[in-house]
């Protein structure tokens, strides 16, 4: 065949690793770093001077508090989301078989179902004809429905519930992974169950729970689907305010700005948690 | 004997509930996508399938589906077509090539998918002045191109390089080679990389948000940009169909690979 003697040329032979990966990383170039890089270069630019578009998001006091307002979503989403779908993981990890496949299909189906829908669950749940105004009205603790939308516990909860799923899927590999000698070992030795879970269990999972956190918190801090539906205007959290800026105000600088600022936190936050999730992972000698 | 780590039954019950609410807010939708009334509502008021058949009766809904699929489709092919050769070399090649190529391809993941769209938008379907559609599947093509490389990747890893080099030594030509001996032992790392990669791309909001034009729009998009304007259960009965698509994809996974494969 044509394309076999062609692969026997001694040449192409000598150049085939980069044949092989050259498309794939012509792709990642050309279309991610050189896009994305020259939404930051820009940002570094401005024609109003080194560093002008930053000057303007710190100096604007709106801009200011959609960054607090981001970084505390995100914060707290991340601490819920790492209680509950540890608590939800462990639990998965020690359940017998036929629990255990209801409990990951429980995870799996809203993981895979998109964000808009699963933000729009909570739309139906906690708006004027929702279920917990229904709920709360008939148990006579309100007298008039009101709208739970577009505050920042409805992004929360709505976040919550986005992040959990991969979380307990990521901790239950994490905590199947101990072996079961070692905290054997713990509790024959004395070891009471807590003790078991705070110096065995936990130093152990420490590096999936970081990895796990990580994915949540930068998750919510570049979310735009599900602050924008339920916190709307009101609760700008940075994706929804780069949208804005970008779409409806057209202010291209303001938008890479606030593109640049997402990058730096994310890049920052994963390349030096994941260094101290792998200092922290006791098993590696 | 074996002792089994017991679980506090207070634990389960937490846990279970937690299941529950992960779970409930699914069948809330559900239920409102029968209700009769001209708003969102649960519990539901009577029963209707009228929400079902106004979706077939916008057309955006239809075109924006048949969108989304393509570029599903479309997208998660490329990046296979391109991720799994690459895979392989950096897999086989790793002295040839330089360290850092493999960093490459997480640079899609790293790069938040709002930014990645806004850039491509904004130097790319502006900037280079290429078609809506191109710059789109594109993008949906680097959203699925980690999956090809790491997930093809993990099965290389773990795949013997010597039963290649024994059928390559016994005259065996080297794509032949490829397609008979390599592709069947990696072949669950690609249905896996095919479906994250399937089901990341038509669910993506982000990337899709600043490529849409005249005529161009994905179906979460075009959800978005419906609900905005009303508050009717249509929404929630083409919610129904999406979940539909999860229900799939899951007796797929199941049937492949097992969903214990998700929690790897």
């Amino acid at each position: 065949m044509l394309a076999d003697r062609w692969l026997r040329n001694k040449m192409v032979k000598r150049l085939s690793p980069w044949i092989l990966a050259g498309p794939a990383t012509f792709l990642v170039l050309i279309f991610l770093i050189f896009p994305v890089g020259s939404t930051l270069f820009a940002t570094l630019t401005d024609a109003k001077g080194w560093l002008a578009p930053y000057m303007a998001f710190f100096n604007s006091s709106l801009r200011r508090t959609v960054l607090m307002r981001t970084i505390e979503i995100s914060l707290i989403t991340t601490v819920i989301s790492v209680v509950l779908g540890f608590i939800a993981a462990y639990v998965v990890a020690h359940v017998p078989g036929r629990l255990k496949s209801i409990m990951i299909i429980a995870a799996v189906f809203p993981l895979l179902t998109g964000v808009v829908v699963r933000s729009f669950a909570w739309l139906i749940l906690l708006g004027k004809n929702g279920i917990l105004n229904s709920a709360l009205l008939s148990l006579g603790l309100i007298a008039e429905p009101f709208s739970m939308l577009y505050t920042k516990g409805a992004v929360i909860a709505a976040m919550v519930y986005l992040f959990v799923p991969l979380m307990i899927l990521t901790l239950a590999g994490v905590l199947e992974g101990i072996p079961k000698d070692v905290v054997e070992a713990a509790s024959s030795l004395g070891a009471k169950p807590f003790a078991v879970f705070r110096q065995v269990i936990l130093p152990l999972a420490m590096p999936g729970l970081i990895i796990g956190a990580v994915l949540v918190f930068t998750g919510s801090f570049t979310s735009y689907a599900t602050p924008q539906l339920l916190g709307g205007e009101r609760q700008m959290m940075m994706g929804t305010f780069l949208y804005q800026r970008a779409m409806v105000t057209f202010d291209w600088t303001g938008a890479s700005t606030v593109a640049a600022i997402m990058v730096v936190v994310t890049i920052a936050i994963v390349v030096l948690m994941t260094r101290l999730a792998r200092r922290m992972n006791p098993m590696a000698a | 004997m074996i002792m089994q780590t017991k679980l506090h039954p207070a634990l389960i019950a937490i846990a279970s509930l937690i299941f529950l609410i992960l779970i409930a807010p699914l069948f809330i939708i559900l239920g409102a996508a029968v209700s009769d009334t001209p708003f969102l509502t649960f519990p539901p008021q009577g029963f209707t399938l009228k929400w079902f058949s106004n979706i077939f009766q916008i057309e955006a809904f239809r075109t924006t589906a048949i969108t989304s699929l393509q570029i599903a489709f479309l997208g998660t092919f490329l990046a296979l077509l391109i991720g799994i050769p690459a895979a392989y070399a950096l897999n086989r090649f790793k002295i040839r090539l330089p360290s850092w190529l493999s960093n490459v391809f997480v640079l899609p993941i790293l790069v938040p998918e709002i930014v990645l769209g806004f850039s491509l938008m904004k130097n790319i379907t502006i900037g280079l002045q290429l078609p809506v559609y191109t710059t789109l599947l594109l993008g949906h093509t680097l959203l699925a191109l980690p999956y090809a490389v790491r997930v093809v990747g993990a099965s290389l890893a773990s795949f013997d390089f010597s039963i290649e080099e024994a059928a390559i030594s016994l005259g065996c030509p080297p794509l032949k080679t490829f397609l008979t001996v390599v592709l069947p032992n990696i072949s669950a790392g690609v249905v896996a990389a095919f479906i994250l990669a399937f089901i990341t791309s038509i669910n993506d909001v982000s990337i899709s948000l600043f490529l849409t034009g005249p005529g161009v729009s994905t179906l979460p998009i075009q959800i978005l940009a419906h609900m905005e304007q009303f508050f009717d259960p249509t929404i929630a009965s083409v919610s129904v169909l999406l979940m539909l698509l999860t229900v799939g994809v899951m007796a797929i996974v199941e049937a492949t690979l097992g969903l214990t494969f998700l929690t790897k």
